[in-house]
């Protein structure tokens, strides 16, 4: 209590003092007209002379004023803030935030700032957030002086930097403050000296300034201006400047008369008809561009219809002038500045792009590999092309979706459905082998076609199943979102993930196959069947093995695909002449041939994806030919066996 | 004593008479409106999958190379087919309207008006290079059997050369169809993309003509195709080229060995086989009245497979019979025309099943009966089978379950 009476006391003591400095209500009424009706041209005045006060008030009031929560009273013609408050307003002092009492709403005025002047008070208001105590106004704020850029901001900003602790958003600031000294900056050599900063930053934003500030016109005379900060001199009829566009600009430029299009010469042609006959000629004959001009000219020279250049005259036209680009920015270093720097930045982001073009080859590698895998073993063992496989891939992404409908929680559900995929597809290539393959060892052509039946069979199965529309898999929080280096590389955590897979069970496969028993009898019959069954291994059993094992992976790779890709019934045949193609590529029976396989085809995919960015269905047409003429080199895969077990 | 083509192979001239008597039937219902223009329609593409089927057994079932790419070349005639029927179509309705107008048109317009009408739908109106010659029907309707003729000689050349066989070839051809296909469905390949080409069944020239007419020609034209088909690769399966042909399939290297160049041999039966299915295409395509890349996407040639083993390998009759089975019953299983069958607790709806039904009963045929329908012949008449003396020769495995069994 005694606290609260000396505050008080304090306050009256001060409070004179501080209105003899300068009060905010009064600064306010001095501009009062102004405030009141403000409008875009005339509130920068106010809102410097707010600024420059210094008074502690002006941001809250800044921020009010914009939200729409400053009102005028009618009765004493001052400025509070107001909220509402049943009937009327709660009011507050402008100059300390304090009550101020009620009002009724009659006698409150709402002050409403049109859009644009809220813009101005919201660069004004930058400044004081920049210094903020908040990091996050303070982040806002960087982010709002990147978002509009002006020169204002440039010392406000600079200002702040000696100041702020968080070093990342230092930075942040010092770039920002980089990049409006580029364009703002009062000296030509304060430009040129920030846009060198720039050089070695890769972000979109700078890209977006550096090109601002190489932005050009088109412009044509008859001889270079001399003085002009000329970009290039274009050439009429090359790419940069078709003809017809050329001659547009020349006859923009008042240089030379407009040609009457085709078109128009029709239009005229059938406006002049009279009697059957137009120009002297008669209408039936006009059935040709050259009979038209000929009567166009007839017209023309009867003077009812303005004259049309011939051919040799435009081009005469355009030999005449000279076509240029020219930078709108006026001093050539500061363009030839950012000219180099964009040119160095352009060489980092292709550098990055590159890395990033590997990271997106050697995760669809991954996942080509994960799909083919299953199908190399079960090829190469038992040199059976199994149709289904694609349809195996979908059981195991399907098992995952139903997995996911009784087990709560997406961690423990994807790592429920990797084994339980893995299950369910091993019985079913178990069943297969059984029931089908195992009868069709000697014929593997029909082994193509039978294994093809079960594969339309299966994949109308889930469609009677499950529907047509697509089932998601939903991958746990932990996997949404990407790992983005800087703006130009970034990598989706699922992808990682599915890498990390593929990693595991290519060192699993590679521990079967060397280490355990299983695998060596494996290899033992991948190489030479009869030889093996001779030294007392059963190749039935291997066989039934090594199709469960293969068609699990499957299963496998069909959950790890379904996490990214959508789950239909069709999802195995998008992925089962890639796995074909693996497989083929890389050599039979050899996971190391599946390895360099999917490698390949994953990378030259991403590669003819880079090189022709708009068409992806043109980059599997060129993979698959280009597949087609790398086996003419080596028929046998990348890693062929070699000896007895390569059969013919 | 030499016996002639057709006592060595009585059964061409049955083939040609059950052909006769269909065309003769069809034509008499035709007349008496029992059944309808649209039948007429599914009964002449029947045919014609019949004919390509002739050719995929003479690949496939003499030849032993299990082709999945004969639909691309099925596809491919289609297309140069339709190019020209668009043309020519698109031609009359241009001329009709550019007709109403005040001045004559000139080549350039008409040219750009049908340019503007056929390629409106992915957003061109320029022609492109491939279509060069749809105005010229002399010019564009070789190209039915030469563009398939070149990509196969192309293809199998360089397939053949490298000694790329068994699934390995398989998985090439399919390869080469997915390959057509992707591109086919670029809006820039040219062809429309995935519109395809439409309105094929208005043929120039016979614009009074009705469909009902039009049809029961087509159907004849495809009865003429499929019996001179069925005649030619008769003849070619026959006598010594056949044997060598049959040889391949059984023992390529021993072929080879004999001095024979089977590559050759090979290229020969792939890229005639080619141009008979271009010619099949020709002729389905105007009956179907739109041809778009789906239709040539590998699935396809894999059915075609999956008619030609049901009906039969090695025999021509009985790829005709799959062909002509197997679709005829798609066509009643998928439109609805098979009654659901309830069972307790679900109704089976043919529809959603048949696809289900066709990939057990294929694979039924596969195991059980290997010959397919048309080893029911065998039952009539069996064939003659060879004396085989002594060993089988060497083969993938010496592991026999039983001995003695190939």
């Amino acid at each position: 209590m005694l606290r609260a009476v000396l505050l008080a006391l304090a306050a009256l003591v001060w409070l004179p003092a501080a209105a003899v400095a300068e009060d905010l209500q009064t600064l306010l009424q001095a501009h009062k007209a102004e405030i009141e009706a403000p409008s875009r041209r005339s509130v920068g005045e106010v809102l410097d002379r707010l600024v420059a006060s210094g008074l502690p008030g002006v941001p809250l009031f800044l921020e009010r004023w914009q939200d729409k929560r400053v009102f005028l009273r009618a009765s004493d013609g001052l400025f509070y803030y107001a909220t509402p408050e049943g009937d009327g307003y709660l009011l507050t002092a402008v100059s300390d935030d304090r009550a101020a009492g009620t009002a009724s709403r009659a006698e409150m005025t709402e002050l409403r700032p049109n859009g644009g002047v809220r813009k101005a008070i919201a660069d004004a208001l930058v400044e004081f957030q920049l210094s903020d105590p908040d990091i996050g106004r303070r982040r806002s704020a960087v982010d709002a002086i990147a978002r509009s850029g002006s020169a204002n901001q440039l010392a406000p900003l600079r200002a702040s930097i000696p100041t702020e602790p968080n070093p990342a958003l230092k930075a942040a600031k010092e770039r920002l403050a980089d990049i409006l000294a580029a364009r703002f900056a009062p000296t030509a050599d304060a430009r040129v000296e920030a846009i060198a900063n720039l050089g070695d930053d890769v972000s979109v934003d700078v890209r977006a300034v550096l090109n601002q500030i190489l932005a050009t016109t088109t412009g044509v005379a008859r001889v270079l201006p001399e003085g002009a900060n000329i970009a290039r001199v274009l050439t009429p009829g090359s790419e940069a400047l078709p003809v017809g566009t050329a001659y547009g600009l020349l006859v923009e430029a008042g240089l030379v008369p407009p040609v009457v299009g085709r078109d128009d010469i029709k239009a005229a042609l059938v406006a002049h008809i009279e009697g059957g006959r137009v120009g002297g000629v008669a209408v039936e004959d006009l059935g040709s561009d050259a009979a038209r001009l000929f009567a166009y000219a007839a017209l023309a020279d009867a003077g009812v219809v303005p004259p049309t250049l011939a051919p040799n005259e435009q081009d005469a036209a355009l030999a005449a002038h000279v076509f240029y680009e020219e930078y709108v920015e006026p001093d050539p270093a500061i363009s030839d500045a950012a000219g180099d720097a964009l040119r160095a930045i352009e060489t980092r982001v292709g550098a990055y792009q590159v890395a990033d073009i590997i990271l997106d080859a050697l995760s669809l590698a991954s996942i080509y590999f994960l799909a083919a895998i299953g199908l190399a073993i079960t090829f190469g063992v038992m040199g059976v092309i199994n149709m289904a496989h694609g349809e195996f891939i979908m059981m195991g992404a399907y098992t995952g979706y139903v997995v996911q409908q009784f087990v709560p929680g997406y961690t423990l559900s994807i790592l429920v459905a990797l084994p339980a995929a893995f299950a369910v597809t091993f019985t079913a290539g178990v069943a297969m082998e059984r029931l089908v393959i195992r009868h069709l060892y000697h014929r593997p052509l029909e082994t193509l076609l039978a294994t093809f039946g079960i594969s339309i069979g299966l994949q109308q199965l889930a469609k009677n199943i499950f529907g047509t529309q697509a089932r998601p898999l939903t991958s746990p929080a932990w996997l949404d979102g990407a790992l983005s280096i800087n703006d130009v590389v970034s990598i989706s955590y699922i992808r990682i993930a599915i890498f990390g897979l593929a990693l595991m069970f290519l060192g699993l496969i590679l521990f079967i196959l060397k280490r355990t028993r299983l695998g060596l009898e494996m290899r033992a019959v991948t190489q030479n069947p009869g030889m093996a069954a001779s030294v007392g291994i059963n190749p039935d059993r291997i066989n039934m093995l090594t199709f469960g094992l293969g068609s699990g992976i499957a299963g496998i790779a069909g959950v790890a695909i379904g996490l990214y890709a959508k789950v239909t019934s069709e999802m195995g045949a998008d992925y089962i002449v890639q796995s074909f193609m693996t497989v083929v590529v890389g050599g039979v029976g050899n996971v190391w041939g599946a390895l360099a396989g999917a490698a390949l085809i994953g990378f030259l995919q991403k590669l003819i994806e880079w090189v022709n960015p708009s068409n992806t269905l043109a980059a599997q047409t060129y993979m698959i030919l280009f597949i087609i003429l790398f086996i003419q080199f080596r028929p046998k895969g990348i890693v062929a066996l070699k000896g007895r077990a390569a059969g013919d | 004593m030499r016996r002639t083509f057709l006592s060595a192979n009585p059964s061409v001239l049955w083939f040609l008479l059950a052909l006769a008597l269909v065309t003769l039937g069809v034509t008499v219902m035709a007349e008496a409106g029992t059944i309808s223009t649209s039948f007429v329609k599914t009964l002449g593409k029947t045919l014609c999958l019949c004919l390509i089927a002739v050719a995929m057994d003479v690949v496939w079932g003499y030849c032993g190379i299990l082709s999945l790419g004969h639909f691309a070349f099925f596809g491919i005639g289609g297309y140069a087919i339709g190019m020209w029927l668009m043309y020519a179509r698109t031609e009359e309705i241009v001329a009709l309207s550019l007709a109403a107008q005040a001045l004559p048109p000139t080549a350039e317009e008409i040219r750009s008006a049908i340019g503007t009408q056929i390629f409106g739908v992915v957003g061109s109106s320029e022609f492109p290079l491939i279509w060069a010659l749809a105005d010229r029907p002399w010019l564009q309707l070789p190209m039915i059997v030469l563009l398939p003729g070149l990509l196969a000689l192309v293809f199998g050349w360089l397939a053949f050369r490298s000694r790329v066989t068994g699934v390995y070839l398989s998985i090439l051809t399919q390869a080469m169809t997915l390959a057509l296909s992707l591109y086919l469905f670029q809006n820039d390949s040219g062809l429309r993309g995935n519109n395809g080409l439409s309105g094929l069944q208005n043929i120039p020239g016979l614009k009074g003509v009705g469909q009902d007419r039009i049809s029961i020609w087509f159907f004849w034209g495809s009865a003429a195709a499929l019996a001179v088909g069925y005649v030619f690769f008769a003849w070619i399966v026959s006598g010594k080229m056949g044997s060598v042909i049959r040889a391949i399939r059984d023992d390529e290297a021993r072929v080879r060995f004999l001095g024979y160049h089977v590559e050759s041999f090979k290229l020969f039966v792939f890229t005639v086989t080619a141009m008979v299915a271009g010619v099949a295409g020709a002729l389905y395509y105007p009956q179907a009245g739109i041809i778009n890349p789906a239709e040539i996407a590998p699935i396809a040639s894999i059915y075609l497979a999956v008619w030609v083993a049901i009906g039969g390998r090695g025999r021509l009759y009985g790829a005709v019979i799959g062909a002509a089975f197997v679709s005829l019953l798609s066509s009643w299983f998928t439109g609805g025309g098979a009654p659901p069958v309830p069972i307790g607790f679900y109704t089976i709806h043919w529809t959603d099943w048949w696809l289900v039904l066709l990939g057990l009963s294929f694979v039924a045929v596969t195991l059980f009966f290997p010959k397919g329908i048309g080893g029911l012949f065998d039952l009539v008449q069996p064939r003659p089978v060879a004396d085989r003396q002594g060993d089988y020769g060497p083969d993938a495995g010496a592991w026999r379950r039983e001995e003695g069994e190939p």
